[in-house]
Parts: C-alpha cells; structure tokens; sequence
C-alpha cells in the first residue's frame, strides 16, 4: 500500500513538472512582458528596473527553477494587468467555481445514479426509453446554448432565478461561500443545472450500462436465487457493483468540470476561475494563464491521485491484496 | 412404489425458447417426482435440459426461455404459475439452489457473512445477532474452519472448494425442503469433488432436504443420488434406481454413456465413444430423438416418438436393452 502511495506520489510530482515548464514556456513564446506591462512612454531604466524585478534577466533554467520553486509557494508573480498578486487572485476566485463544480457533481450523482439504475431494470418501459432519448439531447447541447435557454425561460421570461453573478456571500476565512444566503442558493442553481446536465447523462448511462452488465453475472442469479427481494438485489447488490467505474469518472470528471466551468462561468457571469482565465486570455496577461494552468492542472492531478486511492476503499479485493496476502487457499 | 405425495412433482413440463419465427422446444414434456429426503440425479450431455429443468422449477427462466406447458407441485401447491412476488418467496425459503461455478456465485464486495445473514432474514424472522449466530452456525456445519473469523472475510480470501461450502450454507440458510444442485462439484478440483458431494448429502440428510442433482457426471450421481434420470435432447429417457440403471441400463444411449466412463481395471487404448453428437434444438429428429445414433433403430424409431414408462426403472425406447418394454 504504501509503495502504491509512493509510486503515485511521485507519477503525480513528474506530470506537475511538466506542466510547470509549459506553462512557464507561454511566457517565453507570447512577447516581451516588459513591453506588454509598460506603455510605449516608458524609459529605458524603467524598463530595466522591472526587467529585474520580474527576473527576466537572468538564464533560463535559473528562471524555471525560480518558477517553480515560487510555484510551490504559491507565487505566480503579479498579473500584468492589475499590478496584483495572482495567487490572491485565483484564491478569491476559487470558491465561486468549486461550489459550482460542488453543486454540479451532487446533481450529476444524485440525478444520475436512481435514472440509470432505472432505466436499466425497467429497460423496456416507456419511461426509461423517454430517458434514454432525452439524454442522447442532454449528452449533444452544448452548455452554453442551454445556458442562454435557460436565462431567457427562467430569468428574463419567467424572472425566477438571477441570470448572473452569485448573489450574496459570507466569507468564512478566506473562503466566500454563497450556499448560505438564499440569494447565493438562489444564483446557483441556473449555472449548477447548466454546468451538470453532462454529467448526469454520462453518469446515467454509465450507471444503466454497468447494470445491465452486472445483472447477468452469476452472484446476481445467485442472490434471486436465494428469494432476495428485488430492492436488495437491484442496490445492495447490482448498484454496489456499479460505482467503482461511477467514482472514477465523476472523479475524473470534477477536474473536467473545473476546466469546463470557464464555458458556465462565462455565460453566467460567474466570477469564478473560469472567468478569470477568459479575461486573462483577453488582456494576455499570462501570469494569470500560467498560474490558472498549474492550478487546474494540480487539481486535476490530486483528483486522480485520490480517485486510485478511492479504489482501495470500495473494493476489498483491492485493500486486501494489499494488505499482505490475507488468508488465502486452505 | 410411489408415495402419495411427493415432494416434488414434475408434470408434463415443456419449456420453449420463442425466436423471431419459431419457439423452439427445450423441454419435452418432462415428468418426475423427488419424494421427501431423496436425491434424484439428472444426467445428460450439456444441452440435454438438465439445468433448464431445474431453472424453471425455481422460476428463474429469463426471456425468451418460458414454460408452455405441464405443470410443477411442490407438496401438492402449483408453483409454476404463481406471481414473481410469491415465486421470491419460496426460493431459498421452499427451494434452495447451488450454481456450478462457486468463484462467481458470491458477491465479490460483500463479506461471506454480510450475504449469509442478509438471506437468513429474508426468510427467518431473527434480528442481526440471532442472524450471525445462526450463519455461524451453518459456517460450522458446512466446515469451514475458524468461522468466526472467517465470516467477516470476502469471497475472493477463499479457496474455490471453501466457497462452494459458503454457497451451500446460503442454499441451506432458509432451511429450504428442496435442494437443486446445478453442477455443483463440476468446477472444482478433482480432490475437492469427493468431499463436495459428501458434504452435500450429509447435510440435507442431516436437514431432511431433497435434492435435485443436476451434473454430467456418473459418477458422482452413482455415489450419491438414490434415483436418476438420463435427459436427451429435452426428454427423459430412462429413469429408476441408481444401481439398476448404472448396472443395467435399459435405453441404449445410457449404455452408451455407461460405457464411455473409463475404467480403472481396464486399460484400453481408446476411450469409448458414443457416435455423433447430440442434435440442435432446432434440428430434433422426428420419433425418438436418439435414432440417428443408436445401432438398434428400426423404421418406427424414426416415426413414432417412445414415451417414458411408468414404473420403478422406466425407459423411453421402442427396443430396450434386455428386451421387454412396451410396443
């Protein structure tokens, strides 16, 4: 177990590294930043003066590892085009879009799961077939056409919920959460609908694929054999099969969603990292795009780390061969 | 010879298996009864029905499989026609049921002990402590050794001999009076078999369970079971006591397979044979289904189908071994 945790550890360090040197690569490619901060009036000593202190004077690889290494401190430098700190800037913005990703991943669970369980045990039923087609439109709308659907039914035409920004916030610490004002509920649930309606297809038909797979094993003829009702073996026993394959990819998927809230974020007007990141990309102010990489990157990174360690914890076959042999053959 | 109620009561059975143009007959009207405490064997080649028969008798047929004809008594009550919920009821309750392969029988994510009480409870009014010391209990019985650890352990941290005895507990948990044993010993080692089958009858004697047997080989069926039945293509053709068909088989197909069971005493340099192969399903011979095969056939073999005979040792053929039968 512990050689699995090591062996990840350090997979995991080896993609951040090299994720550090693209993103510490788009500085070299996209221009000068010492002529994109300063306007055409400033003098040469002036442009000297922040040559050095940005550090852009020396070699290299003395200024990757110096990225790095500021990196892991959490200093991406200052963004081109405030003059602010970028990790304070991406921290304020990352609350928005995690209760976001939150909210969407809980509906995609909560949603998805009992329709996929459905649709594969009523397979035939009209219901479940309505589903099915309803989800092949839910799998092929893109997000933001929904997204502008849904502010013109329920915000302009119906005026029910708020067609931008997250309402009000308490901060907690550095944290600002908006899930404990109404307002803040409020806001969330046009961009959390929009951002999960993905997810919940794709976790459906995974959920109806793996059990209609899981109900022709053997164990299951077994337990039906044994006069178990249906609701014990549809999910204590089929479901709980299900959801090794169902964690993964809503594991996997939270980093996607993260990457992908830029797209909610921007038709919502949610000010979140997504949003950030757009208008970095519009300013070209790359400390910003580099750091919103990393970060994205990292957090990706960690998801997969936590997802393979996730394994261990739901399937005992996995934790106990680990644990060194158990008890087998006799 | 027959008690007046069996167990048991098979009659008539037919199961067909609807295609697109077609249904094809799967069983042919299939009779037999199991009386209290017995073990019927049933032998056959695969495909012959031995296992259709027992998944119908436990309601567990799955489209486009379906019962179309006949009849099935348990202590006098139909059950082939009751409602699924009625029909859940009675498995593990009324009729228990071993599958062949004990390495994908179990639930790999729940512990052997998890799957053992959820069953007794199902059936049994007890509550979770009376539960557990009852699986225990059956742990015990079944031999496995250090059950009270071993019962919060997984399937997979046990060998495949020690998990067909946790599926023989999960048969035994509901105290059902029917036991069917589909291959029950087929999947596992040779050395395991032995030990297998003679758990098996000793504790549904011990419970007073019957058991339906279903395997392909001779001789397991000939240390174990009291009667047999030899299905061909979907029909009994010769059933009675287990000495007097292993000694002296009636239909030549059961001679044919008594003689393809290798000898110790005998060496041979070939291993008899019984030619060709069974037919398809879709591809059944008319009159009796083993004529194409069988050295006796004569013109009414071809025409007319033999039916079973009543009786202690009855066989289904126009021209028996030993001579006698009907026609």
């Amino acid at each position: 177990m512990l050689a699995f945790l090591v062996k990840r550890l350090l997979n995991a360090a080896g993609v951040m590294l090299a994720v550090a040197f693209l993103a510490f690569m788009i500085f070299r490619f996209v221009g000068d930043p010492v002529e994109l901060m300063l306007n055409e009036q400033a003098s040469q000593a002036q442009r000297d003066e922040l040559r050095v202190r940005l550090g852009l004077d020396r070699s290299v690889l003395v200024q990757f590892g110096t990225f790095v290494l500021n990196a892991i401190r959490g200093d991406f430098g200052i963004s081109y085009r405030n003059q602010q700190e970028v990790f304070t800037l991406i921290v304020e913005r990352f609350p928005a879009t995690f209760e976001l990703v939150l909210v969407a991943t809980f509906l995609s669970l909560a949603i998805g799961i009992p329709l996929g369980v459905y649709s594969a045990i009523r397979r035939r039923s009209f219901a479940a077939q309505a589903i099915q087609f309803v989800s092949v439109l839910g799998v092929s709308l893109p997000s933001f056409a929904l997204g502008i659907l849904f502010i013109l039914l329920f915000s302009v035409t119906l005026q029910w919920l708020p067609a931008f920004g997250r309402g009000e916030t308490v901060a907690l610490g550095w944290w600002t959460t908006g899930l404990l004002t109404p307002s803040g509920r409020l806001a969330l649930i046009l961009p959390g609908i929009t951002l999960s309606l993905f997810q919940i297809t794709l976790v459906m038909r995974l959920v109806r694929a793996e059990m209609l797979e899981t109900m022709r094993t053997e164990f299951i003829r077994f337990a039906r054999a044994r006069g178990l009702p249906d609701h014990a073996i549809h999910f204590r026993h089929a479901l709980r099969n299900c959801l090794m394959p169902v964690i993964t990819v809503t594991g996997l998927q939270i980093g996607n969603l993260i990457a992908f809230a830029l797209v909610t974020e921007t038709v919502f007007q949610w000010p979140g990292m997504g949003l950030l990141f757009v208008q970095a990309v519009t300013f070209v102010d790359i400390p910003v795009m580099a750091a919103y990489l990393i970060i994205v990157s990292f957090i990706f990174v960690t998801l997969n780390t936590l997802v393979d360690l996730t394994y261990a914890l739901v399937d005992p076959r996995l934790r106990q061969d680990a644990m060194a042999g158990g008890a087998h053959g006799r | 010879m027959t008690t007046p109620e069996p167990l048991l009561a098979v009659r008539e059975l037919s199961v067909v298996f609807d295609t697109r143009d077609t249904a094809l007959l799967a069983l042919d009207h299939v009779s037999f009864d199991i009386r209290a405490g017995e073990i019927l064997g049933v032998v056959g080649e695969s495909g012959a029905g031995k296992s259709l028969t027992g998944t119908a008798i436990i309601g567990l047929l799955d489209a486009p499989g379906r019962i179309s004809g006949g009849e099935i008594l348990l202590d006098g009550q139909r059950i082939d026609n009751l409602p699924p919920e009625a029909m859940r009821a009675l498995r593990g309750r009324c009729i228990g049921a071993i599958f062949q392969d004990p390495l994908t029988s179990l639930h790999p994510m729940l512990t052997i002990g998890d799957q053992l009480i959820e069953t007794i409870r199902v059936h049994l009014p007890l509550d979770q402590v009376a539960a557990r010391r009852r699986a225990l209990d059956l742990l015990h019985q079944v031999g496995i050794p250090g059950a009270e650890t071993r019962i919060d352990h997984y399937p997979h941290q046990f060998s495949g001999g020690m998990r067909q005895r946790v599926v023989i507990a999960l048969a035994l948990a509901g105290e059902p009076k029917l036991i069917i044993a589909d291959e029950p010993t087929t999947a596992l080692d040779v050395s395991i078999q032995a030990q297998i089958t003679t758990l098996l009858k000793g504790l549904c004697r011990d419970h007073g369970a019957s058991v339906m047997l279903v395997t392909h080989d001779m001789g397991v069926i000939a240390e174990t079971a009291d009667r047999v039945a030899v299905m061909y293509a979907g029909r009994i053709i010769e059933m009675g006591p287990v000495q007097a068909v292993t000694r002296a088989p009636r239909h030549p197909y059961t001679r044919g397979l008594m003689a393809s069971i290798p000898s110790m005493q005998v060496r041979s340099s070939t291993l008899h044979q019984i030619e060709g192969s069974m037919p398809r399903l879709n591809a059944i011979p008319a009159g009796c289904a083993f004529n194409p095969r069988c050295e006796w056939a004569s013109a009414r073999c071809r025409t007319e189908k033999p039916m079973l005979e009543a009786g202690a040792h009855g066989v289904a053929c126009w021209h028996p071994v030993g001579g006698s039968a009907h026609g």
